[in-house]
């Protein structure tokens, strides 16, 4: 199979979905008024309300919701095949993932442009925003512990990798003192920027970094593990000007370039898919596609992690309520987009099915190194790079992803311990230092504690961040689904996703209670309970609010 | 910030697309951080405040003599500061403001 006609099938059925599918729900379902006034230009103050031009916005939109996560779901999904993941990429994104992320922006603009979770709080009640928060927190602790553990076997395979990776950091510092301190204009910034980590990438091959074997007892991946985190730590501390904001930059950068080139690659080379649509000779141990795909596959499919976005920033500076459409499903189409890149390299950078059975040898196996061979064998081919840089140029950019999400992920973290700390009047809590080092210290548990003091057991956490990440997705579709309720319109393109995402959800966390158990993993099995605790509790909350308005509805009908 | 500057003459259009250009890669370097950064300034504002006013609270600051200069410069943001603060009327004696 061609991997160019289904690259082409995927962005014909995502742009039709766009044109077709979202401009049914913004006309009927959202009903987006181009009268309204929206808060950015109601309680416009020029810091956090500012009406902004929908394609920048949408940019901002894309940066922040696309990261490593799109990428290592697909990569390690189509162990089952390509087939199911291109389908519940394809179908997620047009019918889950656009309606989602533009609801959530909908729903924000017209409270207010309040947070999706101060949305929850008066929709459907104070009980459903308590849980909000502790969703958010646990899709955030694995979030930095999936991450860190990727990276470290990302730098731990690729040594090359290691000198352009942390050089990233240095070349963003040096960017955000040449912004702030010494005015130079931002577009010569940016062209120096973009080449000096690309010159990195160049020389990455020729200075390789490897670890000692063992240091203190800890294996080279765990090495990596600890000093992540504290990069993490000391990131999170540091004002956003200096590290942060030219990071998320160059970032930003990069993954239209790197989205670009990987494009560019297959439509240049023509490779052929040589793992199975659907792989019926699945490696021993492999659970089984319903439901572990529909959480393996989380960003890229549906997340709700979107939701924060699309509620906390995003909602604030839409200018015109029509907006967004564009920046909200088209936000969630870019992010299909990476998916399917990342779906086709890890099948069809392979130049035989017996190599990719060899890299795809047991579940989890592949994930992301699968994509940086792939798609540096694709890359190799279609461009005139030599392979070493192609491996060096995919590992940073997966790891760039990656990190940055760290260091937002720790700060977020560090945000909802204090505000704990604020509201059960723990003023310990508040402290700085303190609140950095309970994030940081429950990541670094989770990493360990999942998978083993040499940290490469730490992928197995992957499924259950799926699970928890739909978990977010599923309060934030079941807020829409009350406010559309209320409204008297369908409620089905909610509704819909939102059972079907909450059965699967539930589905998934039972079938792997059961594998923790059997294994003996007694910490991701407590880790599971408390995640199906959670669910289980939006699930009665989803039902009783549901039930409560179409009853109202009905007798005011 | 003219991220919408249309080209003037046709000399000048791709000096117009640069200034363009420069335009939407600042918007898009800070857009996204105005809040954070505007928001970590005012906390040193805030701070710097409390440092002017504090002989009127009690506090004594060395630097008064010079600090005082400063204090019909800084009146306009008095209010903002002391509710955002926790106080709801002006903790002074000497001045109200509400």
């Amino acid at each position: 199979m061609s991997a160019i006609i289904v690259l082409l099938a995927g962005l014909v059925a995502m742009a039709l979905g766009y044109f077709i599918y979202s401009k049914f729900i913004a006309e009927r379902i959202f009903q987006l008024d181009p009268n309204f006034r929206t808060p950015a230009h109601a309680m416009e103050d020029g810091v956090d309300y500012v009406p902004t031009n929908k394609f920048i916005l949408w940019g901002h939109h894309f940066t922040s919701v696309a990261g490593a996560a799109p990428i290592i779901g697909p990569a390690i999904a189509v162990i089952w095949g390509w087939g199911p993941a291109f389908l519940w990429v394809i179908f997620g994104t047009i019918f889950f993932a656009g309606v989602h992320d533009a609801g959530a922006i909908w729903a924000s603009v017209r409270n207010k442009a309040r947070s999706i979770g101060a949305v929850t709080g008066d929709v459907v009640g104070p009980r459903a925003r308590s849980l909000f928060m502790v969703v958010i927190f646990l899709v955030l602790l694995m979030v930095n512990a999936v991450f860190a553990v990727a990276i470290a076997g990302l730098l731990v395979n690729n040594p090359s990798a290691v000198v352009p990776a942390w050089g990233a950091i240095v070349v963003a510092l040096i960017i955000g003192q040449l912004i702030y301190r010494f005015r130079i204009n931002l577009l010569a910034v940016s062209i120096i920027g973009v080449v000096s980590l690309y010159a990195l990438i160049g020389i990455g091959p020729s200075v390789p970094v490897e670890l000692p074997g063992s240091f203190m007892g800890l294996p080279a991946n765990s090495q990596w593990i600890v000093l992540l985190f504290l990069y993490a730590a000391i990131a999170s501390l540091l004002p956003v000007w200096v590290l942060l904001q030219p990071r998320d930059y160059i970032n930003g950068l990069q993954l239209f370039i790197g989205l670009g080139l990987v494009y560019a690659a297959i439509l240049l080379s023509n490779p052929s898919i040589v793992a199975p649509a659907f792989n019926a000779d699945v490696p021993a141990g492999t659970p089984s596609l319903i439901p572990l795909l529909f959480v393996t596959i989380a960003c890229g499919a549906i997340s709700g992690f979107h939701g924060l976005v699309s509620s906390g920033t995003t909602s604030k500076q839409i200018s015109n309520e029509k907006d967004i459409r564009f920046v909200g499903y088209f936000g969630a189409v870019g992010e299909g987009c990476l998916a399917l890149a990342a779906i086709l390299v890890t099948t069809a950078g392979f130049a035989t099915i017996g190599e990719w059975r060899e890299i795809y040898g047991a579940f989890g196996d592949g994930g992301v190194n699968a994509f940086v061979t792939g798609g540096a064998n694709i890359v190799a081919n279609g461009t005139m790079l030599s392979e070493p840089v192609a491996v060096t140029l995919l590992t940073v950019m997966a790891v760039l992803f990656a990190g940055t999400t760290m260091d937002t992920g720790v700060r977020l973290q560090r945000y909802i311990i204090q505000e704990w700390g604020t509201i059960y009047s723990m003023p310990v809590l508040t402290n700085l230092p303190l609140a950095t080092l309970i994030a940081v210290g429950s990541c670094v548990a989770l990493a360990f504690g999942a998978g083993g003091i040499d940290g490469t057991g730490g992928m197995m956490l992957w499924p259950l961040f799926g699970t928890t990440n739909q978990l977010l997705a599923g309060l934030t579709l079941l807020v829409m689904t009350v406010i559309i309720v209320r409204l008297g319109r369908s409620m089905w393109y909610t509704l819909i996703p939102l059972s079907f995402l909450l059965v699967m959800t539930t589905f998934a966390l039972l079938v792997q209670l059961k594998s923790f158990y059997d294994a003996g993993n007694w910490f991701l099995f407590i880790l599971d309970i408390i995640i199906l605790v959670a669910a289980v509790m939006v699930l009665l909350e989803a039902a009783g609010t549901l039930r409560r308005h179409l009853r109202t509805a009905k007798a005011a009908g | 910030m003219n991220d919408d500057d249309p080209g003037s003459g046709k000399g000048n259009d791709w000096r117009a697309w640069l200034r363009q250009a420069s335009g939407i890669a600042e918007e898009l370097y800070f857009g996204r951080y105005r809040a954070t950064i505007a928001r970590a300034r005012r906390d040193e504002e805030d701070l710097f405040m409390l440092l002017v006013f504090s002989e009127m609270m009690g506090v004594p600051n060395p630097a008064s003599y010079y600090t005082l200069e400063l204090q019909p410069l800084l009146l306009e943001r008095f209010h903002d500061w002391h509710r955002r603060m926790g106080m709801e009327r002006s903790p002074l004696d000497h001045f109200r403001c509400c």
